[in-house]
């Protein structure tokens, strides 16, 4: 239905969308790793502090379909509703589109009228998705100027090419493939995009065929999985460059661009390199009308005892930082680095994206460390993750789960599963909320969203 | 003429009102010019948007100006009026989508886009019962002061269909440029969070509002 005023969580500039008020729940999807016939579940979390249920789930919605697999999920509308150049101002933030990377179907959920029960509205079934867009594995999902825009992973039959396809933010039908020229793009995973350059940037991991059954080491080795960034004309679909880091950096996953449309640079990270099992984060930037990519920061592997690791790191008788996923707070100041392999969640201030300075590390679980947490005794397993920063970027939440065939070879004695808050200092610096910790158990956290919008889920056209 | 100054006065007023709408123009240059940090980017913007904009009013001014030529007034008033009713029950029942472009988009592109928004909005059928009162009341004039019934009316009419659409673009023209730079320079765009009221809602009221008095007008004309 349309309003009379634009949604009050649409704001036209980051800059305004710093002083949004804090969010009180959090909306974070959890998955079942067990076999057992129980569905997996959109929960809701209680942020606020002054709650007496902070820090509890104070609500969860079953998708109504068995088999899935939880991962990414995300608004129908957010402030790029603004945008001039396609202008829907009007459209409420209401719900949450969560589609499952496994069996491909995606839920709609109605959070607004009762934002702790979330509501099943409608669920795509996966053949409209084969059908409509020739994809399957949807994955990530960002609010378009013009419509919802859901990554995936690959085709209906696990191959590629993995790509992006648009459902329409009303009716939630899928439109279609969203690509008209692809050139020689075939693996894919995230996307986002500088609406002030139109220019869409896509990632890369593996098929499904290639993650499904856990990373296949043969293939790991030979460079096989992704380790390019493709950039295109939002507009026009197609796409204007590449940018290669070379086969030796395997899997270039999230993609973080400055929230300010003038800024033409952002962040993404390698998981592994194959040359000394480092992970690192590169910038990407336009330099006289040309797209360049370079390192900015490499995070070393840890040696560690044979005994110590699982059998797919045994021969290497060292740790991999794993850095698995990226957030960039809305101010575009700090980026925060999640290594789920050594467990640790590091802070970078990257005012100047080409000198990032490290001005925090926290370090909680991790495949040797098992670091633990001031609210809770004994090690805790997984590793830093998900993360989501605050729009006012004074809080970070993150979960320990990385993808269910994954966490097996990585943690083989099974992931139990958390999700803790960290508290920024403005000037730089964090530590843990000793009263923020929220056990899943058995069930498995993964992507958070925040009420009314958080760093990963808006994008802006003004500055 | 003076009879007519409501009638220009209002194609006036129309201007206003279109050129206030955030979704018509202004902002987009607005946008444009935060992006490039000038405010001669607001301004270069400006041109394009009102140029794509008085086309979309051209097209329904001439093909108005046409048929007021051929047609008596009270038919023409009737005929337009049904359109416009039509037009908005088009709008209420069947779900509207916006034309987009590129952000960074180029002059052309600017004003074809501007075309496009006039059009699917409507603007140029709003303008037209003026035009058609206008017509009328020319005609009239022409009718009594020669005792000639059509005297060059063709081009006496798309010469009155281009004043009009001078007229009301000079004014949301001047409507536009005005908001932007304001907003620009002074206010910022946060006024959008609390000033962008749906003037969709507004606007399909002033059609059906248009759409029934120019009906009435037209029916009253053909009965008396």
């Amino acid at each position: 239905m349309a309003t009379w005023r634009p949604d009050p969580t649409f704001y036209p500039s980051p800059r305004l969308a710093i002083k949004a008020p804090p969010e009180r729940l959090a909306y974070v999807v959890r998955l079942n790793a067990h076999p057992n016939g129980q569905p997996e579940a959109l929960c809701v979390v209680d942020v606020d502090p002054s709650s007496s249920t902070y820090s509890k789930i104070v609500g969860v919605s079953d998708v109504p379909y068995t088999g899935g697999e939880l991962h990414h999920h995300g608004w129908n509308a957010c402030s790029s509703m603004l945008c001039p150049n396609a202008p829907h101002p009007h459209i409420e933030r209401r719900y949450l589109v969560v589609p499952d990377i496994r069996s491909s179907h995606i839920t709609i959920f109605d959070v607004k009228e009762n934002p702790t029960k979330p509501k099943v509205v409608k669920v795509i079934d996966p053949e409209e998705v084969f059908e409509r867009a020739f994809y399957s594995r949807p994955h990530t999902v960002h609010c378009g100027p013009d419509g919802i825009y859901i990554s995936a992973l690959g085709t209906p039959d696990g191959e590629g090419p993995g790509g992006i396809f648009i459902l329409d933010h009303e009716t939630f039908e899928v439109l279609g493939r969203w690509e008209i020229d692809r050139g020689d793009q075939y693996l894919h995973y995230d996307f986002w995009w500088h609406l002030g350059y139109d220019t869409m940037i896509t990632s890369e991991w593996g098929t499904p065929r290639m993650i499904e059954h856990g990373v296949l080491g043969e293939e790991l080795l030979a460079g096989k999985y992704g380790h390019r960034i493709h950039l295109w004309d939002l507009h026009r679909r197609r796409r204007t460059a590449v940018l290669d880091v070379g086969a030796e950096h395997q899997m270039l996953l999230e993609l973080r661009p400055a929230h300010d449309p003038t800024k033409a640079y952002g962040f993404v990270n390698s998981v592994v390199s194959l040359k000394d099992l480092s992970s690192a984060i590169w910038v990407w930037y336009r330099q006289n009308g040309e797209w360049k990519i370079r390192k900015i920061i490499e995070i070393p592997a840890e040696p560690a005892e044979e005994e110590q690791l699982p059998d797919i790191l045994k021969p290497f008788k060292a740790v991999p930082p794993l850095v698995t996923d990226i957030d960039l707070s809305v101010d575009d100041r700090f980026l925060y680095v999640s290594c789920w392999g050594t467990g640790e969640l590091r802070q970078y201030d990257v005012s100047n994206p080409f000198e990032p300075k490290l001005t925090g590390v926290l370090q909680i679980g991790g495949i040797v460390r098992r670091a633990g947490h001031p609210a809770v005794s004994g090690p805790l397993n997984g590793g830093p993750q998900m993360v989501e920063v605050s729009r006012d970027g004074r809080r970070v939440y993150f979960t320990n789960s990385l993808y269910r065939a994954w966490d097996e070879q990585f943690y083989p004695d099974g992931i139990r599963s958390w999700m803790v808050k960290v508290d920024v200092d403005p000037e730089g610096g964090m530590r843990f909320d000793p009263n923020f910790f929220v056990d899943f158990g058995e069930y498995r956290a993964h992507q958070i969203r925040l009420e009314g919008g958080d760093a990963s889920s808006d994008s802006y056209c003004f500055p | 003429m003076s009879s007519n100054l409501w009638a220009w006065l209002s194609l006036v007023a129309l201007g206003v009102f279109h050129g206030l709408n955030p979704a018509m123009g202004w902002l987009f240059a607005v946008a444009l010019g935060l992006q490039e940090q000038r405010l001669t980017a607001v301004l270069a913007a400006l041109p394009p948007i009102a140029l794509g904009h008085a086309a979309a009013i051209a097209l329904v001014a001439v093909v108005t100006a046409l048929l007021g030529a051929l047609l008596p007034g009270a038919i023409l008033l009737t005929f337009a009026g049904f359109l416009l009713l039509a037009f908005t029950g088009w709008r209420i029942w069947k779900r509207f989508r916006h034309p987009r472009t590129r952000f960074r988009a180029t002059r052309r592109e600017l004003a074809i886009w501007s075309f496009l928004m006039a059009s699917a909005h409507g603007a140029g059928l709003m303008v037209a019962p003026l035009l058609a009162v206008l017509l009328r009341s020319t005609n009239e004039v022409v009718a009594t002061t020669n005792h000639v019934e059509h005297l060059q009316p063709f081009a006496q009419s798309v010469w009155l269909a281009f004043a009009a659409v001078l007229v009301h673009t000079a004014s949301m023209f001047v409507t536009m440029a005005v908001v932007a730079v304001i907003v620009f320079r002074e206010l910022g765009v946060e006024l959008l969070r609390r000033a962008w009221v749906n003037v969709d809602l507004l606007w399909v009221a002033v059609l059906g509002l248009t759409g029934a008095l120019t009906l009435a007008l037209g029916l009253r004309g053909l009965l008396s």
